[in-house]
């Protein structure tokens, strides 16, 4: 009894959070003369498909697409790899000072990007970097950011010592152990790391808005601004470009969701 | 004399490892920090010289209207969004923390908007708040002739921005669903023997036992809500009669639109002190309420 109501509610709530993305996806079917119309049918009598070719060359959507891969994947070595060396070092090796430098980067996290905001938008402007895509990707390997150097430290942490001893029985130095034991066995966590990286840059609106401006830098997530600010009430074309907006976002989350939801869980908790 | 220059060598490696992020909060942290603060005392558009303005800026802070209404609208959209965000948070996750089957695919469907968040879905909850034609007011027409107009609407913008903010409670309640699974089963069995009813269990095991975690996401959750900026950018620009006008999206508007770099600096580092005061206050009242087992 308890079970068919706890089932009642999630099949319930579950509708409403998936009802969104079903809209989305029958706009984005619906032929132009019927977008408009009150009460138009869920599943439109002609499927539209057309509406994706089109709504994806009214702007150079393959441009906003380059320029989001580029950044996205080279933002996303620069976090992981930097992430865990830094990581690395803060679990694995002693030195004077290691605690405090800790604490400093954990406080980092308290910062809010606002303050830094401005003085960092001057420096790349005097470096000329505005209107490139270089501010949205170098960023990303000094360090990675504090969340992603914590998360890979506790997973660090956990990494048995008789491990590390073997492996520098072995012959090997500090870059030995992290290449050969640490990495091998953080691999969930690495993968949670790098979708976070991948998620957030591809999602990533205020850093592109104010460092890129014409349209061949562009990435999508702006794209998909000017384009409603273009043809915002063309409904069926805008709903088709944010599905191919969100899409690649849905499927890198289902592919890397085993590790993530671990890494997720294990990150989350042990403080 | 061997394990001194072995440490040493571990202390140089050491080093070595962690030099990315010296080196990133040199450059991208405390040189914007300090950089920052000193532009708070003066004016500056970006083209002309910096001239020191002494406390200027800060003394023009008390006496924008503007900001102080982008206070009063960031502090609706926190006391607002926050408690309720975090509470279908808990609810989806007490939900799903039984053995049963398809809770992963609950597990996932719930998380699912929270990954998406961004352009695309802002894109989509336009759609869905549009007046006439989405499906919210699709659905109210059932049940009344006028139904809200939502973001043109002064009264209806905030409270579209807070509805669109809860379809985000997934990543909140991945960590609750954590916490909950931390939760060994013999409390449960205990309590159930001394003759304890779900309701009792729930306030004298759950909560308390859950209490870090709720305090972790509630202190995220507030940082969180003083720093929403697109939502408000994208949807809503701030109106309509400033309504939906947000802390972070006038700080912009003064940095990026009207370049006053300096009023923006100080801007920016009142959100700090609001942000820290308001941790600091979570940390010093969570020692009446949060247990550390």
């Amino acid at each position: 009894m308890k079970t068919a109501l706890r089932y009642i509610c999630l099949i319930a709530l579950g509708f409403l959070f998936l009802i969104p993305f079903l809209w989305m996806v029958s706009t984005s079917l619906t032929p132009a003369n019927q977008v408009m119309a009150i009460n138009r049918p869920w599943i439109p009598e002609r499927l539209e498909w057309r509406n994706y070719p089109q709504a994806l060359t009214v702007l150079p959507f393959h441009i906003f697409l380059k320029n989001t891969l580029i950044v996205t994947s080279l933002a996303l070595i620069g976090q992981v790899v930097s992430a865990s060396l830094v990581a690395f070092g803060f679990a694995r090796l002693r030195f004077r000072g290691r605690d405090a430098l800790f604490v400093l980067v954990i406080s980092t996290m308290m910062i809010p990007a606002q303050v830094t905001l401005i003085p960092t938008f001057i420096l790349f402007a005097r470096l000329h970097w505005i209107d490139t895509l270089r501010p949205l990707i170098v960023p990303a390997f000094f360090g990675g950011g504090a969340f992603y150097i914590f998360l890979l430290r506790q997973f660090f942490l956990t990494i048995p010592g008789e491990l590390e001893d073997a492996a520098k029985i072995d012959g090997c130095g500090p870059l030995g152990v992290f290449r050969t034991v640490a990495i091998p066995l953080a691999k969930p966590a690495l993968a949670t790391v790098a979708v976070f990286s991948f998620v957030g840059h591809w999602n990533d609106f205020l850093g592109p808005l104010i460092y890129t401006q014409s349209v061949e830098t562009k990435t999508l997530a702006l794209g998909l601004n000017s384009f409603r600010s273009l043809h915002g009430t063309q409904y069926h074309l805008l709903m088709a470009a944010s599905v191919c907006v969100l899409l690649p976002v849905l499927l890198i989350f289902f592919a890397a969701q085993r590790y993530f939801v671990r890494g997720m869980v294990f990150s989350g908790i042990k403080g | 004399m061997k394990t001194t220059s072995l440490s040493r060598r571990e202390a140089l490696a050491g080093w070595l490892f962690v030099s990315p992020w010296v080196l990133g909060f040199v450059i991208f942290a405390a040189g914007p920090i300090l950089f920052s603060l000193g532009l708070s005392f003066a004016h500056w558009d970006a083209i002309t010289r910096p001239e020191f303005a002494g406390l200027d800026n800060y003394r023009r802070l008390a006496r924008d209207p503007l900001l102080i209404k982008s206070l009063i609208n960031t502090a609706y959209y926190a006391v607002v969004s926050v408690p309720m965000g975090l509470c279908l948070a808990l609810g989806l996750a007490l939900l799903l923390n039984q053995k049963l089957r398809a809770m992963g695919l609950f597990r996932t469907l719930f998380y699912l908007p929270s990954v998406t968040s961004g352009v695309a879905t802002m894109m989509l909850w336009m759609w869905l708040f549009n007046p006439e034609l989405g499906l919210i007011n699709r659905f109210l027409r059932l049940f009344t002739k006028h139904p809200p107009l939502w973001l043109s609407d002064v009264h209806w913008a905030m409270p579209a921005l807070i509805l669109m903010s809860l379809w985000g409670a997934g990543g909140a309640m991945l960590i609750f669903l954590a916490g909950l699974q931390n939760i060994p089963e013999e409390l449960y069995e205990a309590s159930t023997l001394d003759g304890a009813g779900s309701l009792q269990q729930f306030r004298h095991v759950t909560i308390p036992l859950l209490s870090p975690v709720i305090f972790f996401n509630f202190v995220m959750a507030v940082i969180a809500s003083f720093q929403v900026f697109t939502a408000a950018f994208i949807m809503t620009n701030g109106g309509p009669s400033h309504a939906t006008l947000l802390y972070v999206l006038y700080l912009f508007q003064n940095a990026f639109v009207y370049f006053r770099l300096g009023y923006a600096s100080a801007m920016a580092w009142l959100l700090f002190v609001i942000i820290l005061f308001l941790t600091l206050l979570n940390f010093r009242l969570s020692k009446r309420w949060v247990h550390y087992g």
